[in-house]
């Protein structure tokens, strides 16, 4: 039994590694193992992976997870230190602190996963198409890209917020109108090394157009640079997150979002110091996995590092 | 098949203003092999994308397969005309599996049976279909290059382009692709125009050539009479004497031909 | 070739460790340098470009070089420390690459660089440099010295960068000269007047030369001995001169697999590779 079990997870490898797939999802997934092969030998990226997966999980389980609601307010319970029954003490309200961060999670999990599915396609989508047409559209898309670029991102998006009125939903918005200048520009530049090379040239030799090209030819090759800077950026999402919801225009109470906790926490941050404390170690261990990934992600699929 | 007049190729503007062909004209006969050659800067490969129409800058007349070329070609064009580049590093997208890569010029122009297209590409060009879902870093610079071949025989032209299809390549592959050319002609009846700097490749391959030095045709002559030396211009002769090994008194006596 | 050879290296051997296991990039190439050229042909993956690396100790990491001499006017090379290694590297033995774009530093003028490369290896004053840079731009052919002694990298053509890449390496009058493809980026014109400037200034300084290169024409026409190279190891050694009587069948194969000026062969040989050249 333990033999066949060996033979069959061999036969997997094999089947992954093996030097002639017999088709596309083969040849896909060969790769896919191999980058993972790679990757998991860096320890650290390995960490900020686990951090990582441990926050989505978080977020999955928060009401499994959660010892008490993070809404109810018991004032008898106030500004608890942390002990058995609160693990991570009380705020003002007599909220458990550690229920409001597992919840909270989920927050942080959404304000992430909107804006990387938005800010980075835009500007890979407008640095593509700039860099490859270039003339004119790039001079149109790059000026427009240098205005967004010219204001500080948290006035920007402080900016943005006070025009659409605060929320999480407009702090989500604001976030990413004011971070895909970047991403515009890192695609812009390498499309422009890619432009001229002959495997484009060959395309356009068969006739592709324009959208086929950039979309199916360039835009594959830009991708792995951009999803290395949008991990890495990720930190800089929750803070800036945190930062509106600590001036109160990001996410309104009594949701648990770890940035407007430090700021309700602050009042009383020399002598109920957990209150403040808690979330921010939260958000520093966070911001610190999506850096740990983005590092490991960069030795895995930018060759350029290599 | 080709017949291009009074080619003229300019890069940039105003006083930066380059003069690459300076007024190239030649023809090259239904199922012939023509060669172009000349060194670095002699404008022979700006002809070629010329051609092929991978530059719109010029100014005189090409004319491909019957029909004059406008600068910009219909996609109809490229099934009549391919061309195959001298990086095979370079000409394959490091993304895309072989298979990807010859599927997409099925996809593009809209042809059926697209794994019977591909699995007889790859028979043409002498790889066997294990190689199909391989990516290129996994193949040799011998294979990429067969790859590059099979992509632009996919749309059965008549017409195939070669930009020193072998000069990135050791000299024991470069007489199987070479090989593999010439069988590839005889096969299918295509229509070669050959670049290269290398005299003994365009000795071997082509039945005609043309030499090329700073944007112009320097002399037209058959293959034979290249094989017997016969050159008629100075500047053919010195690259004669330059590809036949060194020789230190010849290299004192080489000058620029402007 | 009746005094000490310059160079004397016996069983070198190169290998890199990779994922699957350690690649042999060099296996066991003794060979011998006197004052002369001595050609080092194959194709690539067969090691020449390594073994020319290594003997100034230029084998990328994670590489690793053993040999059981590897000697240079009787100091041993793969022992001498970095420091003194320097004091050779350059000034003693002069190494010059395929692409002179990515060995001269952009943002320096050509003069500059060749001035420096003489101020490091002697106590000589900024105006002597620029003397002897000069001659030495004179000495490769280049026209018109003081001019392109102002000029950058990026100005001048691919020819006249490999020239004075040539100028830079031979300015503190090496004993032995590396030369990895120092032509196989130039047209064959420039390529043949490179080389005469080459050939003269060894004839003429009694310099010896290892040309590592691709081409056997130029190789057999240009060197005086010539080692052929397969799969890391030296499968043949042949006076440049008889190399069309190359015995090996590898070497044959090569020759054989070039077109001619006057083929009229149907089709090119094409070689066969024998799995017990390996161990040949």
């Amino acid at each position: 039994m333990t033999a066949q079990t060996h033979t069959t997870e061999n036969g997997l490898r094999a089947w992954l590694t093996a030097e002639t797939p017999q088709s596309r999802g083969q040849a896909r997934l060969g790769r896919v193992y191999l980058g993972w092969l790679a990757f998991s030998r860096n320890r650290l990226a390995m960490i900020g992976l686990g951090i990582v997966l441990l926050l989505v999980l978080m977020a999955a389980l928060a009401p499994l997870l959660a010892p008490y609601d993070p809404y109810t307010q018991d004032l008898s319970q106030r500004l608890l230190p942390p002990s058995a029954a609160h693990w991570l003490g009380t705020d003002a309200f007599g909220r458990d602190i550690l229920s409001r961060i597992l919840y909270g999670s989920r927050l942080t999990l959404m304000i992430v996963a909107l804006v990387a599915v938005t800010a980075p396609v835009a500007g890979l989508l407008i640095g593509t198409v700039a860099g490859y047409l270039g003339g004119w559209v790039d001079a149109v898309l790059m000026r427009v890209t240098d205005i967004f670029l010219a204001f500080p991102k948290l006035i920007l998006a402080l900016a943005f917020v006070s025009a659409l009125g605060p929320g999480i939903e407009n702090a989500i918005i604001a976030i990413a109108i004011t971070s895909w200048p970047p991403y515009a520009r890192i695609a812009r530049a390498e499309t422009i090394t890619i432009r001229k090379s002959d495997f484009i040239s060959a395309v356009r030799l068969q006739g592709a157009s324009t959208p086929r090209i950039i979309l199916g030819h360039v835009v594959p090759l830009c991708s792995s640079s951009l999803i290395v800077r949008v991990t890495l950026d990720m930190a800089g999402i929750i803070l800036t997150a945190a930062g509106l919801g600590f001036l109160g225009l990001g996410a309104q109470p009594p949701a648990p979002e770890w940035g407007a906790m430090i700021a309700t926490g602050r009042q009383y941050v020399l002598e109920q110091w957990w209150v403040a404390t808690m979330p921010g170690i939260a958000i520093f261990v966070v911001s610190l996995g999506f850096n740990l990934l983005g590092d490991g992600l960069r030795d895995v699929l930018d060759p350029k590092g290599q | 098949m080709i017949d291009v007049k009074d080619l003229r190729v300019t890069f940039g503007h105003g006083a930066d203003a380059v003069a690459a062909v300076q007024g190239v004209s030649f023809a090259v006969r239904e199922g012939e092999s023509f060669g172009l050659v000349g060194e670095s800067g002699s404008g022979k490969s700006t002809v070629l994308r010329a051609v092929v129409g991978l530059n719109h800058d010029w100014t005189g007349s090409i004319a491909v397969a019957g029909a004059a070329q406008s600068r910009r070609r219909e996609k109809g064009f490229f099934k009549s005309c391919q061309m195959v580049f001298q990086d095979p590093y370079g000409s394959l997208h490091p993304r895309h599996t072989i298979d990807r890569i010859l599927a997409e010029p099925i996809a593009i122009h809209g042809l059926r049976d697209a794994d019977a297209r591909i699995d007889r590409v790859l028979r043409d060009v002498g790889l066997g279909p294990q190689f199909r879902f391989r990516y290129p870093h996994q193949l040799s610079g011998g294979q990429r290059q067969r790859v590059a071949i099979a992509r632009a025989l996919v749309l059965e032209p008549r017409v195939l382009l070669l930009d020193e299809p072998t000069s990135a390549l050791d000299v024991s592959v470069q007489a199987e692709i070479l090989n593999l050319l010439k069988r590839l002609r005889a096969e299918h009846a295509l229509t070669y125009v050959l670049v290269s700097h290398n005299l003994a490749v365009v000795a071997t391959m082509c039945d005609r050539l043309a030499v090329m030095n700073r944007g112009r045709i320097v002399e037209e002559m058959d293959v034979d009479s290249l094989r017997r030396g016969e050159a008629r211009e100075d500047y053919t002769r010195q690259l004669l004497r330059a590809s036949q090994g060194y020789d230190r008194a010849a290299a004192d006596s080489f000058k620029d031909f402007a | 070739m009746s005094e000490t050879p310059l160079l004397e290296v016996e069983n070198l051997r190169i290998s890199f460790p990779t994922r699957t296991g350690v690649t042999q990039a060099v296996r066991g190439v003794s060979f011998t340098v006197g004052r002369e050229k001595l050609g080092i042909v194959g194709e690539s993956g067969s090691g020449k470009s390594m073994t020319g690396r290594a003997i100034l100790r230029l084998v990328p990491p994670p590489g690793i070089v053993t040999a059981d001499r590897l000697s240079f006017q009787g100091e041993d090379l793969l022992t001498l420390p970095e420091k003194r290694l320097r004091g050779i590297r350059g000034r003693r033995i002069s190494m010059v690459m395929q692409d002179p774009k990515f060995s001269l530093n952009p943002v320096m003028t050509i003069g500059a660089q060749i001035a420096e490369a003489y101020r490091v290896h002697s106590s000589a004053g900024t105006a002597e440099a620029k003397r002897r840079a000069l001659e030495m731009l004179e000495a490769v052919r280049i026209r018109n010295p003081e001019r392109v002694y102002g000029l950058y990298p990026h100005e001048v053509s691919g020819g006249m960068g490999q020239r004075i890449m040539i100028a830079m390496m031979l300015i503190p009058n090496p004993d032995l000269l590396i030369a990895d493809e120092p032509t196989s980026a130039l047209d064959v014109t420039v390529q043949m007047q490179v080389l005469a400037i080459m050939d003269e200034l060894c004839s003429r300084r009694g310099m010896g030369m290892i040309f590592v290169s691709h081409d056997l024409n130029l190789v057999a026409s240009f060197c005086d001995r010539i080692l052929i190279m397969y799969a890391g190891r030296v499968v043949e050694t042949c006076r440049a001169s008889e190399l069309h009587a190359a015995k090996h069948p590898y070497t044959r194969g090569l020759l054989d697999s070039l077109p001619r000026l006057d083929d009229t062969r149907p089709e090119l040989p094409v070689l066969a590779r024998d799995p017990s050249w390996l161990e040949g």
